[in-house]
């Protein structure tokens, strides 16, 4: 399924779209991660929980859970948040 | 038996061989990226590279001195995770580790910590290449066995119940998070390390981090608070620093005072009651002299009221001390005599190995600050850069 990667996170893909494939959100981020080394952690912490700053939408819909099924059409965004003004 | 004798070189080719082996380069790492610095022979002229990773925060910038061309950055943005950087060719390439620091993953129903950044680099024993050691923001220990590829935690104190609880909390260390810093191995011995935690005190191993003891006989806590100084909890070593010249004499900016220790002895003596009262002797940073281990220098910040965390009465100045912290003396020529309210974070002061020593400081408000005569007169070598949260000299 298409991704939409941040600027943030352009330096990894360069581009900003990618490729991943998965049956739920966590696979398809470690995914991204055996195509574009070191990404993962960037957006998931080692306890597993998105960071702070990172936000993912599904078809439009914000996700926490990682354990999210996910569908080979799904559209997947993840958003670096634009905080502290 | 067969005899070989080195060809002399040219004068020339000596010239150029002895310049390039004292060839200075200064690693700064700011709030919003990198800079190297490279001096010329004399430590005169300065041509700079950066930025490098713009707009990420780098806590540490930090060159191998065991084979003078690995480089290792502490690195973050406002919006990712942690990681870490490596160069082997001086910054013209980076890559990132395959495995940054980062705390194991806690079981089901239980909270486990994240790093939030890598605070601390530091190479490992000599006889020991391509270890490295991180301190972490929460407070943890990391090795790394391949030259900073891959990290794992180190030791047991990261999840031992008791370093755990005088580790603290996010509310405990300093405004941005618990720091450990100050790994520092024993030249004599690679099993023999300290670190410290700010806050949580001074902490030393004999056996290469199987066991550990604690170090804060001596360190004063903070009066009025009813606070108890045999608790690690309770003390703030800000910067230690060891006499390369004698491993058994230890400096230590703490947040109450300056400190030395002489092992074996366990007690630490405040060498910082003889500063100036007007100036007194809280501060960050702290440097000693490469070959003389009576001679160290400090950077005082107001550490008065509210803690300003600025250079007192906005009058910056380095001390040194030339008699292990009998007596001190200002130095501040070439500093703003008035109305300078920066000051020098716990990483941002170092010196090379020249004689006389070269000193480097880089300030909150992003200058780089130098002095080729051992502090006597100081000169500021760049403007404008970021805020600085560390300087590194080293000499290729």
């Amino acid at each position: 399924m298409k991704v939409l990667i941040p600027s943030a996170l352009r330096s990894y893909t360069e581009s900003s779209h990618a490729e991943a494939n998965g049956a739920t959100l966590a696979e398809v981020l470690l995914d991204l991660d055996r195509q574009y080394p070191g990404i993962h952690f960037r957006m998931i912490d080692e306890q597993e929980k998105v960071r702070r700053h990172i936000r993912i939408f599904i078809n439009g819909e914000q996700v926490n859970a990682l354990s999210q099924p996910l569908n080979a059409t799904d559209d997947v965004v993840i958003v670096q948040a634009l905080s502290g003004g | 038996m067969t005899m070989t004798r080195k060809a002399k070189k040219p004068a020339a080719q000596r010239k150029t061989t002895a310049a390039r082996a004292k060839r200075a380069v200064v690693l700064v790492a700011t709030r919003k990226g990198a800079w190297i610095y490279h001096g010329d022979a004399a430590r005169k002229t300065w041509r700079v590279d950066g930025p490098h990773f713009l707009g990420h925060t780098i806590s540490h910038l930090v060159l191998d001195p065991r084979d003078k061309r690995t480089l290792l950055a502490a690195a973050k943005t406002g919006h990712l995770g942690p990681t870490v950087f490596r160069s082997t060719d001086m910054g013209k390439t980076w890559k990132e580790a395959a495995q940054p620091p980062a705390f194991a993953k806690a079981p089901e129903g239980q909270t486990g910590r994240a790093v939030d950044h890598t605070f601390w680099l530091t190479p490992g024993h000599a006889s020991e290449p391509n270890v490295w050691f991180a301190g972490t923001s929460p407070q943890g220990l990391f090795r790394s066995a391949d030259g900073g590829i891959t990290w794992a935690e180190f030791s047991t104190i990261n999840d031992d119940p008791q370093y755990r609880e005088w580790m603290g909390t996010a509310q405990d260390g300093t405004p941005d998070g618990p720091k450990m810093h100050s790994i520092i191995i024993d030249p004599r011995d690679a099993r023999h390390m300290y670190f410290a935690m700010s806050g949580g005190g001074v902490h030393e191993t004999l056996d290469g981090g199987t066991t550990w003891r604690v170090l804060i006989n001596g360190m004063e806590v903070v009066q009025g608070f009813g606070l108890d100084g045999t608790n690690p909890t309770c003390h703030d070593p800000h910067c230690l620093r060891m006499s390369p010249s004698n491993p058994d004499r230890i400096y230590q900016q703490n947040h109450c005072g300056i400190y030395r220790i002489d092992r074996p002895s366990d007690t630490w003596e405040r060498i910082g009651k003889t500063m100036p009262k007007k100036v007194g002797d809280v501060g960050f940073p702290l440097v000693v002299h490469p070959r003389d281990d009576n001679t160290a220098w400090v950077f005082p910040m107001d550490g008065n009221s509210v803690w300003p965390r600025t250079s007192p009465d906005g009058k910056p100045a380095v001390y040194v001390t030339r008699n292990g912290g009998k007596t001190w003396q200002r130095q501040d020529a070439g500093m703003p005599k008035q109305q300078g309210w920066w000051t020098v974070k716990r990483q941002c002061m170092t010196g090379d190995t020249r004689d006389p020593v070269g000193l480097y400081f880089g300030t909150t408000s992003g200058d780089l600050w130098m002095s080729r005569d051992e502090g006597r007169k100081w000169s500021c070598i760049a403007r404008y850069l970021p805020e600085i949260y560390a300087v590194e000299a080293a000499e290729l």
